[in-house]
Protein backbone atom coordinates (compact mmCIF):
# COMPACT_ATOMS: atom_id res chain seq x y z
CA UNK A 1 0.00 0.00 0.00
CA UNK A 2 2.85 2.40 0.82
CA UNK A 3 4.20 1.88 -2.67
CA UNK A 4 0.95 2.96 -4.34
CA UNK A 5 0.63 5.91 -1.98
CA UNK A 6 3.94 7.43 -3.05
CA UNK A 7 2.73 7.34 -6.66
CA UNK A 8 -0.71 8.80 -5.92
CA UNK A 9 0.18 11.71 -3.60
CA UNK A 10 1.86 13.88 -6.26
CA UNK A 11 -0.63 13.56 -9.12
CA UNK A 12 -1.45 16.96 -10.76
CA UNK A 13 -5.21 16.25 -10.42
CA UNK A 14 -4.96 15.75 -6.63
CA UNK A 15 -6.51 18.66 -4.73
CA UNK A 16 -4.96 19.67 -1.43
CA UNK A 17 -7.69 18.55 0.99
CA UNK A 18 -7.22 14.86 0.09
CA UNK A 19 -4.40 12.59 1.23
CA UNK A 20 -4.15 10.63 -2.01
CA UNK A 21 -5.96 9.80 -5.26
CA UNK A 22 -7.83 6.84 -3.77
CA UNK A 23 -9.37 9.00 -1.05
CA UNK A 24 -10.21 11.72 -3.58
CA UNK A 25 -11.93 9.24 -5.91
CA UNK A 26 -13.93 7.75 -3.03
CA UNK A 27 -15.14 11.23 -1.99
CA UNK A 28 -16.06 12.12 -5.59
CA UNK A 29 -17.97 8.87 -6.10
CA UNK A 30 -19.89 9.42 -2.86
CA UNK A 31 -20.73 12.98 -3.93
CA UNK A 32 -21.93 11.81 -7.35
CA UNK A 33 -24.18 9.17 -5.79
CA UNK A 34 -25.67 11.73 -3.41
CA UNK A 35 -26.47 13.86 -6.46
CA UNK A 36 -28.03 10.84 -8.18
CA UNK A 37 -30.17 10.24 -5.07
CA UNK A 38 -31.63 13.74 -5.49
CA UNK A 39 -32.36 12.72 -9.08
CA UNK A 40 -34.12 9.58 -7.83
CA UNK A 41 -36.21 11.85 -5.60
CA UNK A 42 -37.15 14.09 -8.55
CA UNK A 43 -38.09 11.23 -10.90
CA UNK A 44 -39.52 9.26 -7.96
CA UNK A 45 -42.08 12.00 -7.31
CA UNK A 46 -43.19 11.77 -10.93
CA UNK A 47 -43.35 7.96 -10.81
CA UNK A 48 -45.44 8.02 -7.61
CA UNK A 49 -47.85 10.59 -9.08
CA UNK A 50 -48.04 8.49 -12.26
CA UNK A 51 -48.95 5.35 -10.26
CA UNK A 52 -51.70 7.11 -8.30
CA UNK A 53 -53.32 8.58 -11.42
CA UNK A 54 -52.93 5.32 -13.30
CA UNK A 55 -54.93 3.57 -10.56
CA UNK A 56 -57.57 6.29 -10.64
CA UNK A 57 -57.96 6.64 -14.43
CA UNK A 58 -56.83 3.21 -15.62
CA UNK A 59 -59.04 3.13 -18.78
CA UNK A 60 -57.76 6.53 -19.89
CA UNK A 61 -54.15 5.47 -19.28
CA UNK A 62 -54.65 2.32 -21.38
CA UNK A 63 -56.27 4.34 -24.21
CA UNK A 64 -53.48 6.94 -24.14
CA UNK A 65 -50.69 4.35 -23.90
CA UNK A 66 -52.14 2.30 -26.78
CA UNK A 67 -52.16 5.36 -29.05
CA UNK A 68 -48.34 5.54 -28.90
CA UNK A 69 -46.32 3.69 -31.55
CA UNK A 70 -44.54 1.07 -29.43
CA UNK A 71 -41.96 0.20 -32.12
CA UNK A 72 -40.12 3.51 -31.72
CA UNK A 73 -40.03 3.09 -27.95
CA UNK A 74 -38.69 -0.44 -28.33
CA UNK A 75 -35.94 0.71 -30.74
CA UNK A 76 -35.05 3.57 -28.39
CA UNK A 77 -34.70 1.18 -25.44
CA UNK A 78 -32.19 -0.90 -27.43
CA UNK A 79 -30.35 2.27 -28.54
CA UNK A 80 -30.03 3.46 -24.94
CA UNK A 81 -28.85 0.07 -23.68
CA UNK A 82 -26.23 0.09 -26.46
CA UNK A 83 -25.09 3.56 -25.39
CA UNK A 84 -24.70 2.29 -21.82
CA UNK A 85 -22.42 -0.47 -23.12
CA UNK A 86 -20.24 1.99 -25.08
CA UNK A 87 -20.14 4.25 -22.02
CA UNK A 88 -18.96 1.38 -19.80
CA UNK A 89 -16.27 0.59 -22.41
CA UNK A 90 -15.25 4.28 -22.50
CA UNK A 91 -14.74 4.22 -18.71
CA UNK A 92 -12.68 1.05 -19.07
CA UNK A 93 -10.56 2.70 -21.80
CA UNK A 94 -10.04 5.76 -19.59
CA UNK A 95 -8.94 3.53 -16.72
CA UNK A 96 -6.39 1.87 -18.99
CA UNK A 97 -5.36 5.26 -20.37
CA UNK A 98 -5.90 4.32 -24.03
CA UNK A 99 -6.67 7.71 -25.54
CA UNK A 100 -7.93 6.58 -28.97
CA UNK A 101 -10.40 4.07 -27.49
CA UNK A 102 -11.71 6.64 -25.00
CA UNK A 103 -12.48 9.01 -27.87
CA UNK A 104 -14.06 6.31 -30.07
CA UNK A 105 -16.35 5.04 -27.30
CA UNK A 106 -17.30 8.52 -26.09
CA UNK A 107 -18.22 9.52 -29.66
CA UNK A 108 -20.20 6.28 -30.10
CA UNK A 109 -22.08 7.02 -26.87
CA UNK A 110 -22.87 10.52 -28.12
CA UNK A 111 -24.02 9.18 -31.52
CA UNK A 112 -26.39 6.70 -29.85
CA UNK A 113 -27.63 9.43 -27.49
CA UNK A 114 -28.35 11.66 -30.48
CA UNK A 115 -30.17 8.81 -32.27
CA UNK A 116 -32.32 8.42 -29.15
CA UNK A 117 -33.22 12.12 -29.17
CA UNK A 118 -33.93 11.96 -32.92
CA UNK A 119 -36.37 9.09 -32.45
CA UNK A 120 -37.94 11.00 -29.55
CA UNK A 121 -38.44 13.98 -31.89
CA UNK A 122 -40.20 11.70 -34.43
CA UNK A 123 -42.47 10.40 -31.66
CA UNK A 124 -43.30 13.90 -30.42
CA UNK A 125 -44.09 14.94 -34.01
CA UNK A 126 -46.50 12.00 -34.30
CA UNK A 127 -48.31 13.06 -31.13
CA UNK A 128 -48.37 16.66 -32.39
CA UNK A 129 -49.87 15.57 -35.72
CA UNK A 130 -52.51 13.51 -33.91
CA UNK A 131 -53.46 16.52 -31.73
CA UNK A 132 -52.53 14.55 -28.61
CA UNK A 133 -50.84 17.46 -26.85
CA UNK A 134 -52.86 18.16 -23.67
CA UNK A 135 -54.53 21.55 -23.56
CA UNK A 136 -57.19 23.66 -25.24
CA UNK A 137 -56.82 22.08 -28.67
CA UNK A 138 -56.59 18.46 -27.47
CA UNK A 139 -58.30 16.19 -30.03
CA UNK A 140 -59.83 19.21 -31.80
CA UNK A 141 -60.09 18.44 -35.56
CA UNK A 142 -57.83 15.49 -34.81
CA UNK A 143 -57.12 12.93 -37.57
CA UNK A 144 -57.55 10.17 -34.96
CA UNK A 145 -60.46 9.91 -32.56
CA UNK A 146 -59.79 8.12 -29.27
CA UNK A 147 -63.47 8.17 -28.24
CA UNK A 148 -64.59 6.72 -31.60
CA UNK A 149 -62.01 3.91 -31.32
CA UNK A 150 -63.19 3.09 -27.80
CA UNK A 151 -66.80 2.71 -29.01
CA UNK A 152 -65.79 0.64 -32.06
CA UNK A 153 -63.12 -1.65 -30.59
CA UNK A 154 -63.88 -1.81 -26.86
CA UNK A 155 -67.68 -1.60 -27.02
CA UNK A 156 -67.90 1.40 -24.68
CA UNK A 157 -70.97 3.60 -24.61
CA UNK A 158 -70.45 6.96 -26.38
CA UNK A 159 -70.73 8.86 -23.07
CA UNK A 160 -68.16 6.68 -21.30
CA UNK A 161 -65.89 6.77 -24.36
CA UNK A 162 -65.85 10.56 -24.61
CA UNK A 163 -65.13 10.84 -20.88
CA UNK A 164 -62.22 8.40 -21.13
CA UNK A 165 -60.89 10.21 -24.22
CA UNK A 166 -61.01 13.52 -22.37
CA UNK A 167 -59.08 12.01 -19.47
CA UNK A 168 -56.29 10.62 -21.68
CA UNK A 169 -54.94 14.17 -21.37
CA UNK A 170 -53.78 13.24 -17.87
CA UNK A 171 -51.83 10.34 -19.36
CA UNK A 172 -50.30 12.59 -22.03
CA UNK A 173 -49.33 15.15 -19.36
CA UNK A 174 -47.32 12.43 -17.62
CA UNK A 175 -45.98 11.16 -20.94
CA UNK A 176 -44.62 14.54 -21.97
CA UNK A 177 -43.42 15.55 -18.49
CA UNK A 178 -41.57 12.29 -17.85
CA UNK A 179 -40.08 11.73 -21.30
CA UNK A 180 -39.38 15.48 -21.55
CA UNK A 181 -37.46 15.54 -18.28
CA UNK A 182 -35.66 12.40 -19.39
CA UNK A 183 -34.77 13.95 -22.77
CA UNK A 184 -33.44 17.04 -20.94
CA UNK A 185 -31.16 14.72 -18.99
CA UNK A 186 -29.99 13.15 -22.26
CA UNK A 187 -29.11 16.60 -23.62
CA UNK A 188 -27.17 17.35 -20.41
CA UNK A 189 -25.46 13.98 -20.84
CA UNK A 190 -24.35 14.96 -24.36
CA UNK A 191 -22.87 18.22 -22.98
CA UNK A 192 -21.06 16.16 -20.33
CA UNK A 193 -19.74 13.75 -22.98
CA UNK A 194 -18.41 16.66 -25.08
CA UNK A 195 -16.51 17.96 -22.06
CA UNK A 196 -15.10 14.49 -21.34
CA UNK A 197 -14.14 14.09 -25.01
CA UNK A 198 -12.08 17.31 -24.92
CA UNK A 199 -10.32 16.25 -21.71
CA UNK A 200 -9.73 12.76 -23.08
CA UNK A 201 -8.19 14.40 -26.16
CA UNK A 202 -5.69 16.18 -23.90
CA UNK A 203 -4.73 12.79 -22.49
CA UNK A 204 -5.77 13.70 -18.96
CA UNK A 205 -7.08 10.28 -18.00
CA UNK A 206 -5.15 7.20 -16.98
CA UNK A 207 -5.01 4.48 -14.34
CA UNK A 208 -4.33 7.04 -11.55
CA UNK A 209 -7.04 9.49 -12.54
CA UNK A 210 -10.19 8.80 -14.56
CA UNK A 211 -12.81 9.94 -12.02
CA UNK A 212 -14.60 12.41 -14.39
CA UNK A 213 -15.22 9.64 -16.96
CA UNK A 214 -16.33 7.23 -14.22
CA UNK A 215 -18.78 9.77 -12.77
CA UNK A 216 -19.99 10.85 -16.23
CA UNK A 217 -20.67 7.16 -16.79
CA UNK A 218 -22.70 6.97 -13.55
CA UNK A 219 -24.85 9.84 -14.79
CA UNK A 220 -25.36 8.26 -18.21
CA UNK A 221 -26.29 4.87 -16.75
CA UNK A 222 -28.71 6.55 -14.35
CA UNK A 223 -30.53 8.19 -17.28
CA UNK A 224 -30.61 4.75 -18.92
CA UNK A 225 -32.22 3.23 -15.79
CA UNK A 226 -34.94 5.90 -15.80
CA UNK A 227 -35.78 4.91 -19.38
CA UNK A 228 -35.79 1.19 -18.46
CA UNK A 229 -38.76 2.04 -16.18
CA UNK A 230 -40.38 4.60 -18.48
CA UNK A 231 -40.64 2.16 -21.41
CA UNK A 232 -42.97 -0.43 -19.80
CA UNK A 233 -44.83 2.17 -17.73
CA UNK A 234 -45.70 4.52 -20.61
CA UNK A 235 -45.72 2.31 -23.72
CA UNK A 236 -46.91 -1.07 -22.47
CA UNK A 237 -49.72 -0.43 -19.97
CA UNK A 238 -52.08 -2.80 -21.75
CA UNK A 239 -51.18 -3.99 -25.23
CA UNK A 240 -53.14 -7.23 -25.15
CA UNK A 241 -56.10 -5.77 -27.07
CA UNK A 242 -55.47 -5.47 -30.80
CA UNK A 243 -52.26 -3.60 -31.74
CA UNK B 1 -7.33 -4.73 -5.21
CA UNK B 2 -11.03 -5.35 -4.79
CA UNK B 3 -12.19 -1.77 -4.25
CA UNK B 4 -12.33 0.27 -7.42
CA UNK B 5 -11.63 -2.80 -9.54
CA UNK B 6 -13.63 -3.09 -12.74
CA UNK B 7 -15.19 -6.09 -14.45
CA UNK B 8 -13.74 -7.50 -17.64
CA UNK B 9 -15.18 -6.60 -21.04
CA UNK B 10 -16.74 -10.06 -21.22
CA UNK B 11 -18.92 -9.14 -18.21
CA UNK B 12 -20.00 -5.92 -19.96
CA UNK B 13 -21.02 -7.80 -23.11
CA UNK B 14 -22.91 -10.42 -21.09
CA UNK B 15 -24.79 -7.71 -19.17
CA UNK B 16 -25.59 -5.98 -22.47
CA UNK B 17 -26.93 -9.27 -23.86
CA UNK B 18 -29.07 -9.80 -20.74
CA UNK B 19 -30.46 -6.26 -21.08
CA UNK B 20 -31.39 -6.84 -24.74
CA UNK B 21 -33.07 -10.15 -23.88
CA UNK B 22 -34.95 -8.41 -21.05
CA UNK B 23 -36.16 -5.68 -23.41
CA UNK B 24 -37.38 -8.18 -26.02
CA UNK B 25 -39.04 -10.24 -23.26
CA UNK B 26 -40.91 -7.18 -21.91
CA UNK B 27 -42.08 -6.38 -25.44
CA UNK B 28 -43.31 -9.94 -26.15
CA UNK B 29 -44.93 -10.58 -22.74
CA UNK B 30 -46.85 -7.27 -22.97
CA UNK B 31 -48.80 -8.68 -25.96
CA UNK B 32 -49.95 -11.78 -24.05
CA UNK B 33 -52.97 -11.34 -21.80
CA UNK B 34 -51.97 -12.48 -18.31
CA UNK B 35 -54.43 -10.31 -16.42
CA UNK B 36 -53.05 -8.67 -13.28
CA UNK B 37 -49.68 -10.40 -13.82
CA UNK B 38 -48.82 -8.22 -16.86
CA UNK B 39 -47.69 -5.08 -14.98
CA UNK B 40 -46.01 -7.20 -12.29
CA UNK B 41 -43.91 -9.09 -14.86
CA UNK B 42 -43.08 -5.86 -16.72
CA UNK B 43 -41.87 -4.21 -13.50
CA UNK B 44 -40.00 -7.33 -12.40
CA UNK B 45 -38.06 -7.36 -15.68
CA UNK B 46 -37.41 -3.61 -15.40
CA UNK B 47 -36.09 -4.05 -11.85
CA UNK B 48 -33.83 -6.90 -12.94
CA UNK B 49 -32.44 -4.78 -15.79
CA UNK B 50 -31.91 -1.78 -13.48
CA UNK B 51 -30.13 -3.99 -10.93
CA UNK B 52 -27.78 -5.33 -13.62
CA UNK B 53 -26.94 -1.79 -14.76
CA UNK B 54 -26.34 -0.61 -11.18
CA UNK B 55 -24.21 -3.59 -10.14
CA UNK B 56 -22.03 -3.94 -13.24
CA UNK B 57 -22.16 -0.84 -15.48
CA UNK B 58 -22.16 1.48 -12.46
CA UNK B 59 -19.58 -0.71 -10.67
CA UNK B 60 -21.52 -0.82 -7.39
CA UNK B 61 -20.67 -4.51 -7.03
CA UNK B 62 -16.99 -3.50 -7.01
CA UNK B 63 -17.42 -0.37 -4.86
CA UNK B 64 -16.83 0.41 -1.21
CA UNK B 65 -19.44 -0.31 1.45
CA UNK B 66 -20.12 3.43 1.75
CA UNK B 67 -21.19 3.60 -1.92
CA UNK B 68 -23.33 0.46 -1.59
CA UNK B 69 -25.05 1.89 1.49
CA UNK B 70 -25.67 5.21 -0.30
CA UNK B 71 -27.27 3.47 -3.29
CA UNK B 72 -29.36 1.21 -1.06
CA UNK B 73 -30.53 4.23 0.97
CA UNK B 74 -31.71 5.95 -2.23
CA UNK B 75 -33.82 3.02 -3.36
CA UNK B 76 -35.08 2.39 0.17
CA UNK B 77 -36.30 5.99 0.19
CA UNK B 78 -38.06 5.43 -3.14
CA UNK B 79 -39.78 2.36 -1.70
CA UNK B 80 -40.99 4.43 1.29
CA UNK B 81 -42.39 7.07 -1.08
CA UNK B 82 -44.27 4.58 -3.24
CA UNK B 83 -45.38 2.13 -0.54
CA UNK B 84 -46.71 4.74 1.87
CA UNK B 85 -48.41 6.77 -0.89
CA UNK B 86 -50.12 3.70 -2.32
CA UNK B 87 -51.05 2.32 1.11
CA UNK B 88 -53.10 5.50 1.43
CA UNK B 89 -54.64 5.63 -2.05
CA UNK B 90 -55.28 1.90 -2.38
CA UNK B 91 -57.10 1.61 0.96
CA UNK B 92 -59.36 4.65 0.75
CA UNK B 93 -62.96 3.67 1.38
CA UNK B 94 -61.99 0.22 2.71
CA UNK B 95 -62.87 1.22 6.24
CA UNK B 96 -66.13 3.13 6.42
CA UNK B 97 -66.03 6.03 8.90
Amino acid sequence: MSNSQTTTTDHPALVHQFDDMVQQKEASTFGMWVFLLTEIMMFGGLFAAYLIYRLKYYDAFVAGSSSIDVTWGFINTLVLIGSSLTMALAVSAAQRGVRRQQQVFLVLTMVLGTVFLGVKAIEYKQKYDEHHIPGGFFQTFAPTDIAHDLVEKEGKTPEAASQIAERTQIFFCFYFAMTGLHALHMIMGLVLMTWLLVRAGHGEFGPQYYTPVELGGLYWHFVDIVWIYLFPLLYLINRTHGK
Amino acid sequence: MTEGAHPTHKVYYLVFLALVIGTVLTFVVAKIDLGFLNPIIALAIACTKATLVILFFMHVRYSSKLTMLTVAAGFFWLMILITLSLSDYLTRGVIKP
